[in-house]
């Protein structure tokens, strides 16, 4: 009889004893530790905190091992656990310009002060499997080279070609409230501070696409990786009890800033723009593609025509979360036989006089199609 | 309840958002069928599966609370069970699967069949708040279209199906005018429940968390569906009737019964099936009533 919408609860129950079956998977196999993911898995663990919009390696190892490797779902574990979280303070903007450098690399510049340091990258690697991690491959042992830099050595390429005037200045403004979308519901036209953090918290795979499509001739805008620079910065708050500034704890973070060529409006000289990334860890790819979008997002500001899908801030910023988009196209899982049987019904009837207008047109009608 | 979530708030929001949400609730009723945006929290359970409405539950209930959920009209559809348990669990009120008992009902896609009265707070799980996206899809633009009361996109759109089809082809999601300002959407409910939105003398709230707008009709307030004088609006009918209790009058699911062709139609509302049913077994006086439900509340 009639039992398609019945038992829900008990299935529920199995399916989530299965999921857990799942997940561990033969438990002849050593189970996964968060330490083991955090430290050997590293590069997810960054994208899931970048996403996340939360800084806790372990937390975002847990997300991991509790999504089974799905970053999406690890990236929506921690969004539901930082949305609980109370705000103790609000940190002091970050200096990248003090980071203690791991990495960092300027495609425009041969050489430049503080120097190419490639730091721990898949540049130039050659993808080979290599078949020796299948054993447990040992790390080469000796000592590494010391690439931590002097910041003060280190000058961002930016600030360089500012100093000329050739690049448009960055000044923040301080006084100027900074938007929150965790706190605030977007709104358009968005300011810049606001399209940031959805970038940041942007899906990597969908704002690589948009970067690309900018790089093949949608919203062309001229690119060059001024810098890339990866390393640790301190945060710091201000406690009101206290009146000055302490550090708190260092982050590393992954800072790209894109240089663009400009030809100048009616109200600007010809110089260089800016497109800025930045993002937890050690997310390269990130950064890229954000200061990519970011750019292809500041063209009406720039006194250009908005005409490709990057430059687009509502197509832009309504679609790049992960979380969401994969919430509400996942939806369509969820049971829509109401609505079906709506269309079910409108498909029947439009079909029926379909027909029967053709029956009086004394047209041949198909047979046996009802 | 002992077995309530530890580690959170009363019904899992804390106290400050709640209040925003409410602060929205109020404006959203002070301004019928406006879509007020809200600072909609992540929440975990998956957007697009019911986050705005589960907000406005949070927001909305107490303890004293008897809440009933449905999904397509049912109460054991999957995600109404998990929506149910996700009060249960972080609220501990007490739940049920009869419309008249509850006094707090969170729907997707349906409105019960039985008349909601005074009291009674109907939440409804949005989708696509916006009734002028499928003719506009900037947010920019569909805000000023409803501030200037541009409606002109709307009613070509229900002309040229008129044009094309010979009828208005939307079966859900019907547009509404509410107290003849706003058109709103009504969530994916399929036009035959649109009636009822009219003068009912429930509270009904919208939440769409995705897209972070909360709506709301207050009680008794005009409804309308739109349409044109010669071509009135209409809800579905059915030739049959519920293969289970024998309703004529009921949104009626179609059950796909064998692989040649065999159906049967059966009520999407559960609860006035179930009720129906249990009249009848009264009536015909064997007096062993047979729940077909069993309830929720755990």
């Amino acid at each position: 009889m009639y039992v398609a919408v019945k038992g829900g609860e008990q299935a529920i129950d199995n399916a989530h004893k299965l999921l857990a079956e799942a997940r561990r998977g033969d438990p002849a196999v050593a189970e996964l530790t968060i330490s083991q993911i955090s430290q050997q898995l590293g590069i997810a663990v960054d994208r899931v905190m970048t996403e996340g919009s939360l800084y806790d390696r372990d937390l975002a190892a847990l997300a991991i091992k509790q999504a089974r490797g799905d970053i999406i779902e690890a990236v929506f574990l921690l969004r539901a656990y930082r949305t609980t979280l109370p705000r103790l303070g609000v940190a002091l903007p970050i200096d990248t310009a003090a980071m203690t450098i791991e990495r960092r690399i300027s495609a425009t510049f041969k050489d430049l002060p503080g120097g190419q340091i490639l730091g721990p990258t898949f540049d130039y690697t050659h993808r080979l499997l290599d078949f020796a991690l299948v054993v447990g491959g040992e790390v080469p042992v000796g000592p590494l080279p010391v690439t931590m830099a002097d910041p003060e050595a280190v000058p961002r390429v930016t600030d360089i070609l500012g100093a000329e005037g050739l690049l448009e200045a960055e000044t923040a403004d301080d006084d100027q409230p900074v938007g929150d979308i965790t706190r605030e519901p977007l709104a358009f036209p968005a300011d810049r501070d606001v399209r940031l953090q959805c970038l940041a918290r942007g899906d990597e795979g969908f704002l690589l696409a948009l970067g690309y499509s900018t790089q093949r001739g949608f919203g062309k805008t001229h690119p060059f990786a001024g810098e890339i620079r990866m390393g640790t910065v301190a945060v710091e708050i201000v406690p009101e009890e206290l009146g000055f500034a302490i550090d708190i704890g260092d982050i590393t973070v992954t800072e790209c800033q894109m240089v663009n060529q400009f030809k100048g409006s009616k109200n600007r000289p010809p110089q260089f723009t800016r497109g800025y990334g930045l993002a937890f860890g050690h997310s390269e790819r990130k950064a890229m593609t954000m200061a990519l979008v970011d750019r292809a997002l500041r063209t009406k500001e720039l006194g250009g025509e908005v005409t490709a899908p990057a430059q687009d801030e509502e197509f832009v910023l309504s679609h790049c979360d992960a979380v969401a988009a994969s919430g509400f196209v996942e939806h369509l899982k969820l049971p829509h036989y109401v609505d079906f049987q709506g269309e079910l019904g409108t498909v029947r009837a439009l079909r029926r006089s379909c027909q029967n207008a053709a029956q009086e047109d004394g047209a041949k009608t198909e047979d046996g199609d009802v | 309840m002992s077995d309530i979530l530890g580690g959170y708030n009363f019904a899992y929001l804390d106290e400050q958002t709640k209040r925003m949400i409410r602060r929205a609730i109020l404006k959203a009723v002070a301004v019928p069928g406006y879509q007020v945006p809200f600072a909609g929290r992540e929440m975990p359970l998956p957007y697009g599966w019911g986050t705005g409405g589960i907000q406005v539950t949070a927001s909305v209930i107490s303890a004293d609370d008897v809440l009933k959920v449905i999904d397509q009209g049912a109460d054991d559809t999957t995600n109404a069970v998990s929506i149910r348990r996700f009060f249960a669990k972080t609220a501990g009120v007490r739940t049920t699967t009869k419309t008249a008992e509850a006094t707090l009902i969170q729907t997707r896609h349906r409105i019960p069949e039985r008349r909601l009265t005074e009291g009674q707070i109907i939440v409804y799980q949005v989708p696509n708040p916006e009734p002028l996206r499928w003719m506009e899809p900037r947010e920019s633009e569909t805000r000023k279209m409803h501030a200037l009361l541009e409606y002109g996109a709307m009613h070509v759109k229900l002309y040229e199906d008129i044009v094309h089809f010979g009828r208005i082809a939307t079966s859900y999601d019907y547009p509404v005018r509410v107290n003849g300002r706003y058109i709103m959407a009504p969530s994916p409910i399929p036009k035959f429940d649109n009636p009822k939105m009219d003068g009912m003398p429930a509270l009904q709230l919208f939440g769409a968390g995705r897209e972070k707008r909360i709506y709301a009709v207050p009680p008794y307030t005009r409804v309308e569906s739109l349409d044109f004088e010669d071509y009135p609006f209409e809800v579905q009918r059915w030739d049959q009737s519920c293969a289970l209790c024998g309703a004529t009058d009921s949104y009626l699911d179609e059950v796909i019964t064998d692989d040649r062709g065999g159906r049967m139609f059966v009520c999407s509302d559960t609860d006035h099936c179930s009720e129906r049913r249990a009249a009848s077994d009264e009536a015909e006086g064997d007096g062993i009533r047979r729940p077909v439900e069993e309830e929720a509340a755990e």
